[in-house]
């Protein structure tokens, strides 16, 4: 489902003494089965765009489409359970998502609302839960009684139960411990592939951002400053510098390689895989030319 | 100076005790902290982490072993005196917020021990000014960013110059290089006042930057030691839900495809030498 | 759509009134209420109003946002107002259209107690929104002092106050907060017919009474890690400082008592 964001402004408590701009003129598309990550620094208005994608908040200037459907500034929109159904959005703060007295209950409350049968509702939970690696006696426990990485856990499974379309990710990692870290991120993959979704996420990670997306935003004081392709925007450290951010590891230490050895690998590596290959021919390389 | 500052003797904590099938979030755990020391606490999720952090202040009790603070055993009695030389920032910054503004809000602890108000007014503009968060004076501190929010939990505690830090996945929400800013200001306290971290993350790389990590694994410590010792275990950690520093996981990575590399290197430097030197070599 | 409440929320700013004690406002407020009984004329409830839009005015609150954040308080003040409207008889008749029947005196009274009513929660308002909760805290429990003899536990019951004060906005974000959360896996509240809407909000009940109670509970978790034992000891962050227009704000009040007891008819 495409979703394109065109000159999107946003105010908090607007018309009151509270108001505080948070979005000035974003326009961002969002092409359907994409992978889009959103990197930014602190308070850059990230999970303000998010809360966008799937109607949460309203554009107070410009207008949002998502799929078919026009979400205008000043125009009352109704019946948005459609969109809502059609992007999952997984919270930064677990806390801000879980509400219901069971992780069971919890989880089933989205299917539930959208007419899928009490038993396929519990099936899903069931197996999100061994999927999400969670212990299966957390169904029963109050998602308030759980580790910090546990109510993640629960919030994703509660969002991945409504089989979404498009699933809008905002730091869905933070406070896994790193194998959750590496599986959830994996599974999100998967489901992105083998399903078709189109994923976008809000990542501090620019390691993440460089192994999975396939587009790239930056946003910076509320606006959206750049977009393009991982390869172009991470190898660009200026640019990058410009807006407090940095490259991924990967390629700071390919920099570094390159400088002390005066040699070029080549191409940029966007993961710590290919890196590893990069090296290993550059090196092989040299020895052939000895 | 090498007093304890911290210590655990045999502590179990079970939450919900009256039910049978509920395991022991902290099982007899013993360990001891030094004073001036930084301190990693990892382990996979739910591993107990964040129930030590409690355990730790006098949020809870143990239900068996004791827990000795700043010399005192931690009881309903000595519990005031050593939270005020303790600062403790939270897992979800939402839930550490008391005050109406942000100002309001980091001065809370220091009103609560009685600092006198031109002090009080001084080290809540600088505590502010570490995190780079002076210019929010005025906000209410639950209508932030996420990154926001942590800034100025962090700042909360700092303005109270405790003797020991308690950070619970207190930077998992900052962008890199707000991470690296404020590890670099708790560094620069600690060599200024002697301040004692204890520091509970999911991040390698900045549990490297520790003098000493603890590895906890279903409620039991697991490992314990230097930095580059713990990672050298390897396997174990990994079999843990942990993971290596991303130096050290190159490192593997470019043995897998046959770079015979000897070290393990902690650091990017130790490994972009490593391969100069083999690169050269041949 | 609940952040536009500002019902017992502080505006930060450095108005007049914002840089009055604490304790002068408060004992403002309490002598106000009192002086608004004094009214009972079409020329006091004038002077009454345009005293309340001068103090208004003073705050550098503007006048719209206070109206726009206290509309749940006029639905009640226009039910109020019917109410007299339609069930006072007395006076001249001054409309009637079949079964409705306006009467001059029904129409005074209207009018007067929806004064009254305005100026009570308009200066009430401007209290909260111009002074932090911890400042009215301390003003409450110094001006509450002298009952310390008497063995009032003064402190605790200025700290309940003020948190109650506190906690208002707190369960209206929580309730946002919720709502969203639902919203976002597929309730439907704020449209369709009147049925499915309080179907709709049932389910959000259960979560906001226990969510309440854990956001009490956390605030109180806080505030005990945070140091927070009592009133001995304390120092204050926002002090207490009675200065010339702390007396002079009273003064103006008694003048206005005067003026009002000379104008009554
Ligand atoms: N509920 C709110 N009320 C008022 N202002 C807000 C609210 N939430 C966020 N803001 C402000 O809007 C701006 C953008 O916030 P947003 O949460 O979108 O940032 P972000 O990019 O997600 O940051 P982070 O990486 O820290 O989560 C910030 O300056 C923030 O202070
Ligand atoms: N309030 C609570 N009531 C009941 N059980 C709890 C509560 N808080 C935590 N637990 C359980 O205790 C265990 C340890 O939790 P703890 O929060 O200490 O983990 P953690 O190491 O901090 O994990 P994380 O990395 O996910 O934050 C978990 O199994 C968790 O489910
Ligand atoms: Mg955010
Ligand atoms: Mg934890």
């Amino acid at each position: 489902m495409d979703i394109l964001l065109q000159e999107v402004g946003y105010s908090y408590a607007k018309d009151t003494p509270f108001e505080k701009r948070a979005l000035t003129d974003v326009s961002l598309h969002i092409p359907s089965g994409s992978y889009t990550a959103i990197i930014g620094h602190t308070g850059s208005g990230k999970s303000t765009v998010l809360q966008h994608l799937n109607a949460l908040l309203k554009p107070t200037e410009g207008s949002v489409m998502i799929g078919g459907r026009k979400i205008e500034a000043g125009v009352k929109a109704k019946n948005l359970r459609d969109v809502r159904r059609q992007v999952g959005i997984v919270f930064q703060f677990p806390e801000q998502q879980l509400f219901d007295e069971t992780v069971l209950k919890d989880i089933m409350f989205g299917p539930l609302n959208y007419g899928v049968s009490e038993e396929e509702a519990s099936r899903r939970a069931h197996e999100l839960v061994e999927q999400l690696g969670l212990p299966p006696e957390v169904l029963t426990k109050s998602p308030f009684d759980l580790s910090g990485g546990q109510m993640r856990r629960v919030a994703i499974a509660g969002v991945l139960a409504m089989e979404p379309d498009v699933l809008v990710l905002d730091e869905p990692t933070a406070g896994l411990d790193p194998r959750g870290r590496r599986e959830i991120m994996d599974l999100f993959h998967r489901l992105h592939i083998e399903k078709g979704l189109t994923t976008v996420l809000v990542t501090h990670s620019m390691e993440d951002a460089a192994r999975y997306a396939d587009n790239v935003a930056i946003m910076h004081n509320g606006r959206c400053v750049v977009t393009g392709e991982p390869v172009e925007i991470f190898s660009n450290e200026e640019q990058l510098r410009d807006y407090r951010l940095e490259p991924p590891r990967t390629i700071r230490l390919q920099q570094k390689l390159e400088d002390k050895m005066g040699i070029k690998l080549d191409s940029i590596s966007l993961t710590e895989e290919a890196l590893a290959k990069n090296i290993a021919l550059a090196l092989s390389e040299g020895r052939d030319s000895e | 100076m090498n007093s304890i500052i911290m210590s655990f003797e045999n502590v179990t904590f079970t939450y919900m005790q009256e039910d049978e099938s509920v395991k022991p979030a902290v099982n007899d755990l013993s360990f001891s902290i030094q004073d001036g020391e930084w301190i990693a606490l990892v382990g996979h999720n739910g591993s107990g982490k964040s129930t030590i952090a409690k355990l730790m202040n006098g949020l809870l009790f143990p239900q068996t072993g004791k827990v000795e603070a700043m010399g005192k055993l931690m009881s309903e009695e000595s519990l005031w005196d050593i939270r005020s030389q303790m600062g403790m920032v939270f897992q979800n910054p939402d839930n550490q917020f008391v005050g109406a503004t942000v100002q309001d809000d980091v001065a809370f602890a220091l009103e609560n021990n009685g600092v006198p108000h031109e002090e009080m007014v001084v080290r809540v503009k600088e505590a502010l000014q570490q995190v780079k968060m002076a210019d929010y004076l005025d906000h209410e501190p639950h209508h932030l960013s996420g990154g926001q929010k942590q800034r100025v939990a962090i700042a909360g505690a700092l303005a109270l110059r405790p003797r020991l830090l308690i950070l619970d996945e207190a930077t998992s929400m900052l962008d890199p290089q707000g991470r690296m800013e404020v590890i670099e200001t708790i560094r620069e306290l600690r060599k200024a006042t002697g301040l004692t971290v204890i520091s509970i993350t999911h991040d390698l790389e900045e549990a490297a930057l520790a003098d000493r990590i603890l590895v906890m694994n279903a409620g039991e410590k697991q490992l314990e030691g230097k930095p580059d010792a713990v990672f050298r275990s390897g396997n174990e950690l990994t079999n843990l839900g942990l993971d290596l520093p991303f130096s050290m996981r190159m490192t593997h990575l470019l043995r897998e495809v046959g770079i015979e590399l000897q070290g393990e290197h902690m650091t990017e430097d130790e490994l972009v030498d490593e391969l100069w030197t083999f690169y050269s070599k041949k | 759509m609940m952040e536009k409440m500002i019902f017992g929320r502080f505006i930060p700013g450095n108005s007049l009134i914002h840089q009055m004690d604490p304790r002068a406002k408060i004992s403002f407020v309490f002598v106000f209420i009192a002086i608004v009984f004094i009214a009972n004329s079409a020329i006091t409830y004038g002077i009454l109003l345009g005293f309340t839009l001068l103090v208004v005015f003073l705050s550098k609150i503007r006048l719209y946002f206070l109206i726009n954040g206290l509309k749940p308080v006029f639905i009640l003040l226009i039910f109020t107002f019917l109410l007299h409207i339609f069930f006072t008889r007395e006076g001249d008749l001054l409309v009637d259209i079949g079964f409705i029947k306006i009467y001059e005196e029904g129409l005074r009274q209207g009018i007067f107690i929806s004064v009254r009513f305005l100026v009570l929660v308009f200066i009430t308002s401007i209290l909260t929104l111009t002074t932090s909760p911890i400042s009215i805290t301390d003003g409450i429990e110094v001006l509450l002092g002298p009952f310390k003899r008497v063995k009032l536990p003064v402190h605790e019951l200025a700290l309940m106050m003020s948190i109650s004060l506190r906690f208002i906005p707190t369960l209206m974000d929580e309730t946002g907060k919720i709502l969203k959360a639902q919203m976002a896996r597929g309730s439907d509240i704020g449209s369709g017919p009147v049925k499915d809407r309080i179907k709709a909000v049932v389910p959000l009940l259960i979560p906001l009474f226990v969510s309440a109670f854990k956001r009490a509970e956390d605030l109180a978790t806080a505030m005990e890690v945070r140091g927070y034992r009592g009133g001995e000891g304390r120092t204050r962050y926002r002090q207490l400082n009675w200065r010339l227009i702390d007396s002079l704000s009273l003064v103006v009040l008694v003048g206005l008592a005067g003026i009002l007891v000379y104008f009554r008819v």
